[in-house]
């Protein structure tokens, strides 16, 4: 048997035999031909052959996956009546007197070269896309078979070097129980297309085209990223368990999905994601999110050599607001600096970055950067729910300066004869000790806080998270932050405002039902999150919760809360 | 000649669904269609060279039509522009 590790791409457990998917021989001799218009006949008829192949797989592809997935094949049937790619063949063909089969693979390696080359990760992957069709053509002038998975009529597990976007659409579920590469990520083709299929998928091993032969039983764990190979009697026990346990989980999560968040005593609380970017709202809908609760804008800014303008950010805020609907979206403002840098801010080094000059000390100074930003939002705010929050916030000056910029672009934009809406809440991140011990004075200001754990714990206990010899000090449950946490929420409620979370912590299990004893109205978390936590709130009692407030918040170590509420909450 | 200007609003720019609208838009035409960003021209009709371009949110880019229909064809990729959320 072997171990192998990958990247987890699609979750879930598959057992079954080894099923390698290769690639046909495309190896060919460049020829001198002697009557070159018999190779353009020759190529156009291979073009014409495998545009209809692609016609029928995206049929196929749309009544099985739907329109979306379908567009890719729309995308390769175009790039086969490519006259850009088409012509230049057709004149090597004509001009140097070579078969077509030399003639289409230099044109098409020209292409994908340059597509490789490109300093954008989507177009990179474009380059498979070319790869993936040409092959096609290449075939049928060779006159060898092209792998077909449609054909596969018994339970398998693919094992490939890469699965091509049109291999990984063949895919029949009922025999395909999962598959496993050695190249791609989480955002490849294959990945995307493993999670909308529901079929369990690993991919990037590296190495599991050299360790798997055919028929050889193998384990795919989607869930942590792990193949074995002839797997010992006592390791598929093992799997057939976790494989068992995982549907039954996930049948309990479905059936949550479109139902609000409930505890068992009747309590209502808002379960919403983190995102990073307008294509991570298809996640956060998937997985039965009520909201967004952090939109981090930083990804806009970071890799690339410039700032990115109103236009592409009033783009991107738009996509978010218009995909959520009326669901709110908390989009907080840029928090750059620390850990994050900009090449192009040119900002100079720090000793203590994490104490240093980010976030919105660096906006209202930089308030050219931060204005665009205002007014991009600001501009989007008609097309959903927006609720704008700052970071990083020390001070009552602070807030009221950045507000105060928000007011300005508003009337500027109206004056401009925009539209804006008129009820954006206004909030703060709470991720600094000094802001939550007097939030009771924040709370009359502002429209909400969302408390940012992560930096409200490394600045409470003076702990650098990224420093191992201090690790033990990052903790969440220490009574000192839930005593922070807990002033935070009171003084919310005192000024009828509401409190969220946007941390770690807040999908935690043990977090959980603190929160909920606490107050807590907004938990905000990575997506796949939400469904194991909604699940867990429907069986906890925010009565019961909050009859042991007191008591945690009295208890001296972290320890001490972690084994009340395991033992209160049967972890 | 005929051409129009446009401003792409699409917030990842042209990339692969619009593009392919638009090309399979332009090869109903006759006419030579070009697209021209910055310094670069390429063929409206080659979904290729539009990707090649690789046109961020917020650019400035071109129309160009020449041909018997050149008129009816900036007229429909305008509105293919405007329905397809790329531009206006």
């Amino acid at each position: 048997m072997s171990h192998i590790k990958g990247i987890a791409a699609s979750s879930g457990i598959a057992i079954a035999k080894v099923y390698r998917l290769e690639a046909p021989d495309l190896s060919y001799n460049k020829n001198n031909v002697d009557v070159p218009e018999d190779e353009v006949k020759r190529l156009h008829e291979a073009l014409d052959i495998s545009k209809s192949e692609l016609e029928k797989i995206k049929e196929h592809t749309k009544k099985s996956l739907g329109d979306e997935h379908a567009e890719i094949f729309s995308a390769h049937l175009l790039v086969l009546s490519d006259p850009e790619l088409i012509q230049p063949i057709e004149d090597k063909i004509k001009s140097e007197n070579v078969n077509a089969e030399a003639a289409l693979d230099e044109t098409a390696n020209m292409f994908i070269d340059m597509f490789k080359n490109m300093d954008n990760e989507y177009m990179r992957e474009r380059a498979a896309d070319i790869q993936d069709v040409t092959k096609r053509v290449m075939a049928h002038l060779l006159d060898v078979t092209f792998p077909d998975p449609a054909l596969i009529n018994e339970e398998v597990v693919i094992v490939a070097d890469d699965l091509t976007p049109s291999d990984t659409a063949q895919l029949n579920k009922q025999y395909v129980k999962g598959f496993t590469t050695d190249i791609g990520g989480r955002t490849s083709h294959s990945a995307i297309m493993a999670r909308s299929l529901e079929i369990p998928a690993v991919v990037g091993t590296k190495e599991i085209t050299r360790k798997a032969e055919k028929d050889e039983k193998i384990i795919v764990d989607g869930i942590d990223g792990d193949v074995i190979v002839n797997p010992t009697q006592e390791e598929l026990d093992t799997y057939q368990q976790k494989m068992a346990d995982f549907e039954k989980q996930k049948q309990e999560w479905a059936k949550l999905k479109d139902e609000p968040t409930v505890t068992a005593d009747g309590t209502h609380v808002e379960l919403a994601a983190n995102i990073g970017t307008p294509d991570d709202v298809e996640g956060v809908l998937n997985n039965g999110g009520e909201g967004v609760g952090l939109y981090r804008t930083e990804f806009l800014y970071m890799g690339k050599s410039q700032l990115p303008t109103e236009e592409e950010q009033f783009g991107a805020y738009k996509s978010v607001l218009e995909q959520m609907g009326d669901k709110p979206v908390v989009v907080r403002t840029l928090d750059i600096g620390g850990d994050k840098e900009l090449d192009y801010l040119d900002l100079p080094k720090e000793l203590n970055p994490f104490l240093g000059f980010r976030a919105i000390r660096l906006c209202l100074e930089r308030d050219d950067i931060f204005r665009t930003q205002l007014r991009a939002l600001l501009r989007a705010s008609v097309h959903g729910n927006l609720k704008i929050m700052f970071p990083m916030i020390a001070t009552l000056e602070e807030f009221r300066e950045a507000k105060n910029m928000l007011d300005e672009e508003k009337l500027k934009l109206k004056e401009e004869g925009h539209d804006i809406s008129d009820d954006i809440e206004v909030g703060i991140m709470v991720e600094i000790p000094a802001t939550a011990m007097i939030a009771r004075q924040f709370a009359k200001e502002v429209d909400f806080f969302s408390i940012g754990t992560n930096d409200l714990i490394q600045y409470t206990m003076a702990a650098d998270r990224m420093n191992e010899r201090v690790s033990y000090l990052y903790q969440p449950y220490n009574p000192a932050i839930l005593n922070l946490i807990n002033n935070v929420i009171e003084a919310a409620h005192a000024e009828g405002k509401w409190a969220g979370m946007c941390g770690e912590m807040a999908g935690d299990s043990i977090a959980i039902p603190i929160l909920l004893g606490l107050g807590l109205d907004e938990f905000s978390m990575s997506a796949t999150s939400i469904l194991p936590a909604r699940t867990q709130l429907k069986d906890l009692s925010k009565e019961e919760m909050a009859s042991y407030k007191e008591n945690l918040l009295s208890m001296g170590t972290a320890d001490e809360v972690v084994a009340f509420i395991k033992e209160k909450t049967n972890q | 000649m005929k051409e129009k200007t446009f401003t792409i609003t699409s917030s990842d720019g042209v990339h692969a669904r619009p593009a392919t609208v638009l090309v399979q838009k332009a090869g109903n035409f006759e006419s030579e269609i070009n697209l021209h960003y910055k310094e670069k021209a390429v063929n409206l009709k080659s979904i290729m060279g539009i990707m090649s371009l690789g046109i961020p949110s917020g650019a400035e880019v071109k129309i160009t039509a020449e041909g018997n229909d050149e008129e009816e064809a900036i007229q429909k990729l305008e509105e293919t522009m405007k329905n397809e959320g790329l531009g206006e």
